[in-house]
């Protein structure tokens, strides 16, 4: 039995809470609905751990300030929505061309533009992966639950200090904004992981050059080892590569972190795992198809719901293995069917035709319309 | 080699990438010189943007984070957060610094954070070939402008007042002894510090403006033009007269920001240890 104590908060102040005991310590931001309580809920709690919570002119500067006091040597975090998410996207590569770990949350709301400001989607499951130019790779994390605004706030902190990578908490309003019990383990009962910095003198340290794990040893500014760090792509001693150090370093950017994937790549199923009907799904989506899955059971109606908490890098072989055996698959979410061309990749079964339960508008689904889908269709 | 350069410049990055006859060489013999004479290169955390002036802390043995057009202010300010005992120095360019990053300039004076952001005043886009840019004069041809220019200049050093910088100035290549004394005294200002250096691009600036693109007649140029004023009369009237009036304009004391929230914390953690508040 974990030692620790039971919390009903926001989802929103359960990430804040785990931000502050995985040590961050910086945080930029910018309010926007529906991710605002992480900012207010930082400016509270920083200042009593010696940390600064700065609310800044745009969500550009939020996360570039966020970028500059990780490669200071201070954990940090920023989190927003859509239209801030957009102005994020160039600091997104910022952070993975120059290699600082951070943090950054979308608690996702209605779009194009600004959209449907208090209700809930998941329209950004492309650009979480794909919103900055060129190619890099990170890891996108999908919540469900307060507890899991938790638990992954925390996951998150971990891998961008094991990968320098930005993390992305891919969240969505009604996880943001449900009240629920939050189990808040001792700091003891929880793994921190940190960046490893160089031991080695300042002559022979390469500050882009990978130790075994993929990962360049990161020294702090004014840590004596007097680094560059330039956005460009670049070659082992930090300076402007040449054609084959450019794409050596481009290559090593995006294998760092997709060559590793076992080690952080989540996907849960709930139900009957050998159940000729599955559900896939995402973030808050899971809660109302466990709802749907339970009440299948009631009526005997086996299902399966296979939840994918690690969307990106998209987690290809535990999708498929997840979906063995299943004769039918509806991808549930709340988008025109984004994460159904992934799995449509990963399941290449000409029988099966992969099915789109989609709720867009902001309306979040009732259990009952999963089973009156799979009555209405076949 | 210069003795600076022999002692402060990273060897492996060199050459530089500046053109011939650019000002940036003067800026950074300038600073290399202020940093040596207070012995703070240790100290040091540079950030810089895009731009030909945004390369001027590459070549220097310190820590340096050059990040996006723009963003070089926010990503100090990170910086100074991290760890305040840093000094924090922003190298940035008329575009860079007072178009895509005005925002971010404004603000950053507003909260007086203790850093020196030195602009580098070319008056074009000279990196993406000579465009018009916030500092470039009216009537003036440049890639963007074949017709002239309609838009009226940005006076950097007003809006720096304007914003609430601590202290402002502004000097050109043409004046190296008094910029690195002004360097000199930005390193040592505690709070927002805005340094505005007029300098030569012979190849845009000079070439599509002022009609040469010879380094002597542009370096010549911003001798005759930008002339030292000791008050903010002459200031006024040498800005009357067309010219460009440099000099060591303002500094005040005022609380600096990072001081403010190392009090504040104090005090909320205080309040809190005495059973207050969560």
């Amino acid at each position: 039995m974990k030692k620790g104590r039971i919390k009903v908060m926001l989802g929103n102040e359960a990430c804040a809470e785990a931000a502050i005991l995985a040590g961050c310590r910086f945080y930029g931001g910018y309010p926007i609905t529906p991710a605002t309580e992480i900012l207010e809920a930082m400016s509270r709690r920083l200042p009593l751990v010696d940390g600064l919570c700065l609310q800044m002119e745009d969500e550009i500067a939020a996360l570039v300030a966020a970028v500059g006091a990780s490669v200071g040597g201070t954990k940090s975090m920023t989190a927003t929505s859509g239209p801030g998410f957009c102005l994020m996207q160039e600091a997104v590569g910022l952070a993975v061309a120059v290699e600082a770990p951070v943090v950054i949350v979308n608690v996702q709301r209605g779009g194009p533009a600004s959209g449907q400001s208090t209700s809930t989607a998941q329209g950004d499951f492309y650009q979480a992966r794909y919103g900055s130019n060129g190619d890099y790779s990170l890891i996108v994390l999908c919540p469900s639950t307060a507890q899991e605004m938790f638990d992954h706030t925390i996951k998150a902190f971990n891998l961008s200090e094991r990968f320098r990578i930005p993390v992305i908490i891919l969240s969505d309003e009604v996880v943001g904004h449900i009240r629920e019990k939050v189990f808040i383990p001792e700091a003891e009962e929880l793994h921190f992981v940190e960046r490893k910095a160089p031991t080695m003198p300042m002559e022979q340290y390469l500050p882009f050059k990978a130790e075994e794990n993929g990962v360049p040893l990161m020294a702090a500014f004014n840590s004596g080892y007097k680094v560059p760090m330039i956005s460009q792509a670049k070659s082992l001693n930090g300076n402007r590569g040449n054609a084959k150090e450019a794409a050596e370093n481009i290559r090593r950017i995006v294998a760092k972190v997709e060559d590793y994937m076992d080690e952080f790549a989540e996907v849960q199923v709930y139900g009957d795992e050998n159940a000729p009907t599955a559900f896939v799904t995402f973030g808050s989506l899971c809660r109302a198809a466990r709802s749907a899955v339970d009440m299948g059971k009631e009526i005997g109606l086996a299902l399966r719901s296979v939840e994918v908490k690690t969307v990106w890098p998209f987690p290809d072989k535990l999708v498929r293995d997840a979906l063995a055996g299943a004769q039918r698959i509806v991808v549930a979410e709340m988008n025109l069917g984004m994460m159904k061309r992934e799995v449509e990749r990963v399941i290449r079964q000409p029988e099966i035709e992969i099915e789109l339960f989609s709720k867009i508008g902001g309306i979040y689904p009732q259990p009952q319309e999963f089973l009156r889908f799979l009555e209405g269709k076949r | 080699m210069n003795p600076l350069a022999e002692k402060y410049l990273r060897k492996e990055f060199l050459p530089f990438l500046f053109c011939p006859g650019c000002g940036d060489g003067i800026i950074v013999h300038s600073f290399l010189k202020a940093v040596d004479e207070l012995g703070i290169i240790d100290d040091l955390a540079m950030t810089s943007g895009i731009g030909c002036s945004a390369w001027i802390p590459v070549y220097m043995h310190a820590d340096v984070l050059k990040v996006l057009h723009g963003r070089a202010i926010p990503a100090a300010i990170g910086l100074k957060a991290s760890r305040p005992s840093r000094k924090v120095v922003v190298f940035s360019g008329d575009g860079d610094c007072m178009a895509i990053g005005g925002n971010h300039f404004i603000h950053a004076a507003r909260r007086n954070i203790d850093m020196t952001v030195v602009v580098v005043n070319n008056q074009i886009y000279a990196m993406t070939g000579g465009q018009v840019a916030p500092s470039t004069g009216v009537g003036s041809r440049t890639q963007t402008t074949p017709y002239g220019n309609l838009e009226k200049p940005l006076d950097f050093c007003k809006l720096a007042i304007g914003a609430g910088a601590t202290m402002v100035s502004r000097w050109s290549t043409a004046h190296p002894k008094e910029l690195s004394r002004t360097f000199k005294k930005a390193l040592n200002h505690k709070g927002f510090s805005f340094v505005e250096v007029v300098s030569q691009c012979p190849v845009q600036t000079g070439r599509y403006i002022l009609g040469s693109g010879s380094p002597q007649f542009n370096l010549q140029w911003i001798k005759d033009n930008c002339l030292p004023a000791k008050n903010p009369a002459q200031w006024a009237e040498l800005e009357a007269q067309g010219k460009i009036p440099v000099g060591d304009i303002m500094q005040v004391e005022k609380s600096e920001f990072m001081e403010e929230v190392a009090r504040m914390n104090q005090q909320v953690k205080e309040a809190a240890a005495q059973g207050g508040e969560n």
